[in-house]
């Protein structure tokens, strides 16, 4: 047959599974876009490019599987490039696939031609640039290989337009990638972490992503609760273990619980299982669960002693490796160290704010916590309204949470919530944000409404870049520069200017009612909470001091 | 002093050396002499490079093998780093 290379890549991605893509069409990428119109593929058009590489990345994260945006060359290019930074820094399974100038013109400055095989190149897990249009038929099944295989990550395929355009002659359509079942971990890797677990009288779990990733968080909780082993998760390992269980620690690191920070000092034994050591979450490394023998499993080979040094290690997937632990591993109540924990909570836990206002952020968060149900997935962006959801929010399953948890990146939440609710059709999406945040990202209200997603956004508007704020409050003297925004727009306005319904929360008599009753709309809805700006969140520890000097509410170092 | 080399089996395609430098350079690692050619029917590539001793060593080249495009890294202290010693001849350049 007979095919050029626009047609190629959308048959491949229609044959790995792909039903929906996002993007923007320009110049250099049209040809792909005429390819796609006489497809079965799904456009959902975007309104800026990081808006679709969000969209993708909503869907991946819920999907568990490699999604698909689009970008032309040049700035259809660079505006992707946070989003696929992003997605590097999560693990997250992207492919993204750019149109370039044709390659007659490449390295002549041609109009609206970058270097995006250069500018991907540290961002990715890897990159290519296709050099014809038969290449494609290796390239296409092998990007979703490498973005799904291992530890995931995004992919960037380049394709000059003339190679969209070319035509190839082939026989068949390649394979397209199936991942395969994970390898066993030898018998031999095993047996010594069982007889650590054995030998220890205070283990800890300490998880994250890798969990979530390797489908495991079930096999976790058998684990944990055969040898009565506590939890604690990082951010990006909310939903793998239920918080009331009383196992549960919560979140570790910067705005961990106390108790969650005491309780990784006392441990002797550290079960360190899908997780790199992020400093976010050991917080000053030389003083992490300093008397602790340190196991670390991971699917990648390289995260292994990076940070910290493992006495033992497994580099494979996590979830293979907690299966063959399970019959390893005895039914031991724990009674002391869980007696312990249980005193840690009760003497150091998490304290709510003094008082029941329903707008205090903590407090409204709080509410929304008993509204949500097990279907729900919540986003967010960054900032303190990020910290209160993570800390306050009952995550009950993995792929619940969807959090830019390692590059950070304002602007996440809302197009992040359209892609869930994308990848999840029957679920209820709750986006939270902050005015700061969602400024970067608004334009996608537009896609949203179109579309009429049963995505809830609630913004908690303290007309501040509240976690700078904070830090300028706490580490700088309060010498306050540059977090505060002298206009604000009236957001429930804007959302009615997309045709979103909208309100405020501070114009509700029963606050708490009027959120219930936005959860329950059929499309979306923005909701706007103003809150206090002066609003901090604790426990929190300095950025770099050791995960025991916390700071708290009474402003008491813990 | 001999200084250590990773003998480095790579793909052999146009980025193939920037991954490899795009690498020493993100995680600030110095690296001191760059020998490499295509090898066999030019499908793959072989690079020799000379690097510092470090602590951080071992990871790197952890990252390295990491990469797609390499199929091997292997850190060598049997080869004879003379190899780069032309590199040293501070004399005109003939033409
Ligand atoms: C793209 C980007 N720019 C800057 C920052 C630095 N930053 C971290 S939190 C924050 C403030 C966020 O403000 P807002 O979204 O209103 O949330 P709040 O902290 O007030 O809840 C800023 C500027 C960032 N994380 N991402």
């Amino acid at each position: 047959m007979k095919r050029n290379g626009a047609q190629i890549i959308t048959t491949l991605i229609e044959r790995q599974g792909i039903d929906t893509v996002t993007g923007i069409p320009g110049g250099a990428n049209l040809p792909l876009y005429d390819a796609l119109q006489s497809s079965n593929i799904r456009h959902i058009l975007a309104r800026h490019e990081q808006g679709a590489g969000f969209i993708a990345q909503g869907m991946a994260r819920v999907t568990g599987k490699a999604q698909v945006c689009l970008g032309t060359s040049g700035p259809g290019a660079t505006n992707l490039l946070t989003a696929i930074a992003d997605a590097k820094l999560d693990s997250i399974p992207l492919v993204a696939i750019t149109g370039q100038v044709p390659s007659a013109m490449i390295g002549t400055d041609a109009f609206q031609e970058v270097d995006t095989y250069g500018l991907t190149l540290p961002i990715t897990k890897h990159n290519f640039m296709a050099r014809s249009a038969a290449e494609l038929l290796k390239l296409i099944p092998l990007a979703f290989e490498l973005a799904e295989s291992g530890r995931p990550g995004p992919i960037v395929v380049d394709v000059p337009k003339d190679i969209f355009l070319q035509e190839t002659e082939f026989d068949a359509w390649p394979e397209p990638w199936v991942k395969p079942a994970p390898d066993d971990i030898p018998e031999a890797k095993i047996t010594p972490i069982a007889e650590a677990i054995r030998e220890a009288q205070r283990p800890l779990l300490y998880v994250g992503g890798g969990i979530i990733a390797s489908n495991s968080a079930e096999d976790l909780q058998t684990l944990a609760r055969k040898n009565n082993i506590p939890v604690t998760t990082t951010l990006m390992g909310l939903g793998v273990f239920p918080p009331e269980d009383s196992l549960s620690l919560g979140m570790l690191g910067m705005h961990g619980a106390r108790y969650t920070n005491m309780a990784l000092d006392e441990a002797d034994l550290i079960l360190a299982f899908g997780v790199r050591f992020d400093d976010r979450a050991t917080g000053k490394v030389s003083a992490f669960c300093p008397n602790a023998r340190i196991v670390h499993v991971d699917i990648d080979p390289s995260e292994i002693s990076k940070i910290k040094p493992a006495h033992l290690s497994i580099a494979g997937d996590v979830g293979q490796a907690i299966r063959a632990l399970i019959p390893q591993v005895d039914a031991n109540p724990r009674s002391e160290w869980t007696a312990r924990i249980a005193e840690l909570k009760q003497n150091f836990p998490f304290e709510m704010p003094p008082n029941e206002d329903p707008m205090q952020p903590v407090n409204l968060l709080a509410a929304l916590g008993n509204m949500l149900n097990g279907d729900t997935v919540v986003s967010t962006d960054v900032g303190q309204h990020q910290m209160w959801a993570a800390q306050i929010l009952p995550f009950r399953h993995p792929r619940s949470f969807l959090t830019s948890g390692g590059l950070g990146t304002m602007g996440f939440g809302l197009p992040a919530a359209i892609g869930a609710a994308l990848g999840r059709p029957h679920a209820r999406v709750v986006c939270i944000s902050g005015d700061g945040s969602f400024f970067m990202n608004m334009q996608e209200l537009s896609i949203l409404a179109e579309l009429n997603l049963p995505v809830t956004i609630l913004i908690l508007n303290n007309r501040r870049l509240g976690l700078v704020r904070q830090q300028q409050e706490l580490f700088y003297g309060e010498r306050y520069h540059a977090s505060q925004f002298h206009n604000v727009p009236d957001f429930v306005a804007l959302a009615q200017a997309f045709g979103i319904e909208a309100f405020n929360l501070g114009d509700a008599d029963d606050p708490i009612a009027a959120l219930a009753k936005a959860l329950e709309s059929p499309g979306p809805c923005l909701i706007e909470a103003p809150i206090d700006p002066m609003e901090n969140v604790f426990p929190m520890v300095a950025p770099g001091a050791a995960n025991s000097q916390m700071i708290t509410q009474s402003g008491a170092k813990a | 002093m001999r200084k250590p080399v990773i003998d480095l089996l790579v793909d052999n395609h146009p980025g193939v050396m920037s991954h490899i430098t795009g690498l020493f350079s993100r995680r600030a690692f110095n690296l001191e002499g760059i020998l490499c050619g295509p090898i066999g029917d030019r499908s793959h590539s072989r690079m020799f490079l000379m690097v510092d001793e470090q602590d951080r060593l071992p990871q790197l080249l952890k990252e390295l093998v990491r990469l797609h495009d390499v199929q091997s890294a292997t850190l060598r202290h049997d080869l004879d780093s003379s190899i780069f010693d032309p590199l040293q001849a501070t004399g005109e350049i003939a033409n």
